[in-house]
């Protein structure tokens, strides 16, 4: 599938014993594309991440990933006795310099924290060192998974502002796995709802950035709907 | 509500002071907690020298402290101690290679946790003190028995904490280590050892214990040398004095391996301290 994109994936089907989790997923994410990943709880979801970042080799189906693949899981898993900057180079082999850490946790505006250790940090502030750790290594592709689950929703504001910035100037394709359609909504270019194990539906967004969350009014009642959330019944 | 915000002045004025506290007690030891032992030895020696402990069954402190710089005046205190501290020291090392080994590898194999941990548990609960005399028909009455008694004694904490360590790793790191391209033996030496070190450290004391106390019984049995032939020759003349010399320099070694573990917990993980 020499096809210039990042991921290309045919017919993939995962099972659990007897139960196809994924059964067949057909998925495309063009090079330097946002895709926000959505559906229900059960649906798949993180499956489909530990495949397209090789942790899960058991399956069917063609899958080609172009490049790099970076993770960020909801829970930062950092290495509880390693200091900041040595758990941002991680991912590099052979272990590089103190200056490659420092220059990506300035990215988080994390810098002045390079020497502590992992249980002094915040929440937001251990997600974001995850975030550098991951976007370090230069990926092709960046895979999210619900990494503001765990964040208060101030925090929460302020790292979308982060990734979309982040993700400007880095340019990896992504995709975000997330249970907040506003998020995917906010700043993904495409939003894909995960059901029956499938890519059951596709949403395009056009409106250029930054976006308000009143800009894909519309495609908010389809997604929810998807999602099998009826608006008219709550409001 | 009206709990909550009298609980927490309540808790901030009674912080302070406890903390003072304890920053003066690392300073200078707290004087009033030496009261009671030096009552006691004051009265200790004053039931010798009046004659209601007779020597030949307690010594007085104060014969037990010149008993003591007299033996180590001749070398003999010295001498034991090198021979009692070799043992220990060579029992350590076989113990805990063969403990921290075998935890290893059954923590780390499935194959291996089959294996090696029903034999492991199965002799463990064997009261391995009872094995002395199978020693001394095995391995003779020479240092053997004394350094195998130590080894087996210090394997076991050594085998279960650092069995336990390894199996509870947290397999979420495990994850995010191979999503970062870590080999197998990568994540061995930095994620799964790494976290099995608590749990090993806490082993590292208890077979420490072990091992003086295995050591004591082993050279209670027999010795020609040593602080337990020390302690046993005294016995046959009735010396006391020197008896209770050999039991403080085995609570001083006991305590001194403990303060260097602990040392050694703090240095290594100064992570968890934060
Ligand atoms: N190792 C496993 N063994 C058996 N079943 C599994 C395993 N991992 C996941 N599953 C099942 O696969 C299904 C999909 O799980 P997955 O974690 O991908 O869901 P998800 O979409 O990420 O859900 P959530 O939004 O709650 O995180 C679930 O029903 C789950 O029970
Ligand atoms: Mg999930």
């Amino acid at each position: 599938m020499a096809s210039g994109l990042t991921v290309a994936v045919r017919g993939l089907t995962k099972r659990f014993g007897d139960r196809a989790v994924l059964h067949g997923l057909d998925l495309d994410i063009a090079p330097g594309e946002f895709v926000a990943l959505l559906g229900r709880s059960g649906s798949g979801k993180s499956t489909l991440l530990k495949v397209l970042a090789g942790l899960d080799r058991d399956v069917t189906g063609e899958f080609t990933v172009d490049g790099k693949v970076s993770v960020a899981f909801q829970q930062p898993r950092l290495l509880p006795w390693r200091r900041v900057w040595r758990n941002v180079v991680l991912g590099l082999h052979p272990v590089v310099g103190k200056d490659v850490a420092l220059a990506a946790l300035a990215e988080v505006r994390l810098a002045d924290h390079a020497d502590a250790w992992p249980r002094t940090l915040s929440g937001g502030e251990a997600q974001r060192v995850s975030l550098a750790r991951a976007l370090v290594r230069e990926p092709g592709l960046l895979l999210l998974d619900e990494p503001f689950g765990a964040l208060d929703a101030l925090t929460r504001i302020a790292m979308h502002r982060l990734v979309e910035s982040l993700w400007l100037r880095h340019k990896p394709a992504v995709l975000l796995v997330t249970h907040d359609v506003d998020e995917a909504l906010l700043l993904a270019d495409r939003v894909l709802v995960l059901d029956e194990g499938r890519i059951a539906s596709e949403y395009v967004l056009g409106h250029p950035r930054p976006r308000e969350l009143s800009d894909h009014i519309d495609v908010r009642t389809q997604v929810l709907a998807d999602l099998g959330v009826n608006e008219r019944a709550t409001a | 509500m009206s709990v909550s915000t009298l609980g927490a002045p309540a808790r901030a004025d009674s912080a302070p002071p406890s903390l003072t506290v304890k920053k003066s007690r690392r300073k200078l030891p707290d004087l009033r907690r030496w009261i009671s032992p030096l009552v006691i030895v004051a009265l200790w020696q004053i039931a010798c020298e009046t004659g209601l402990l007779p020597p030949d069954k307690l010594s007085s402190p104060w014969t037990v402290l010149q008993s003591g710089i007299e033996l180590a005046g001749t070398g003999e205190l010295g001498d034991a101690f090198v021979v009692s501290t070799t043992r220990v020291g060579i029992g350590f090392g076989i113990g805990a290679l063969i403990g921290i080994v075998l935890g290893i590898v059954a923590g780390l194999s499935r194959w291996g946790n089959y294996l090696v941990d029903p034999p492991v548990q199965m002799l463990r609960t064997l009261p391995f003190l009872g094995l002395i005399p199978l020693f001394i028909l095995w391995f003779g009455i020479g240092e053997e028995p004394k350094i195998a008694l130590v080894a087996l004694g210090v394997a076991f904490p050594l085998y279960l904490n650092v069995h336990a360590g390894i199996r509870n790793v947290d397999s979420h790191l495990i994850e995010a280590t191979t999503a970062l391209g870590y080999t197998r033996s990568e994540r061995l030496f930095h994620v799964v050892l790494p976290a099995a070190l608590p749990n090993t450290l806490v082993g590292l004391r208890q077979s420490l214990g072990v091992a003086w106390l295995s050591l004591i019984v082993g050279e209670q049995v027999n010795a020609s040398s040593g602080l337990g032939y020390l302690i046993n020759n005294a016995r046959e003349f009735l010396r006391t004095d020197v008896i209770v010399v050999g039991l403080v320099v085995y609570a001083a070694l006991g305590l001194a391996t403990d303060a260097i573990v602990r040392l050694v917990e703090r240095r290594a993980l100064r992570w968890r301290a934060a």
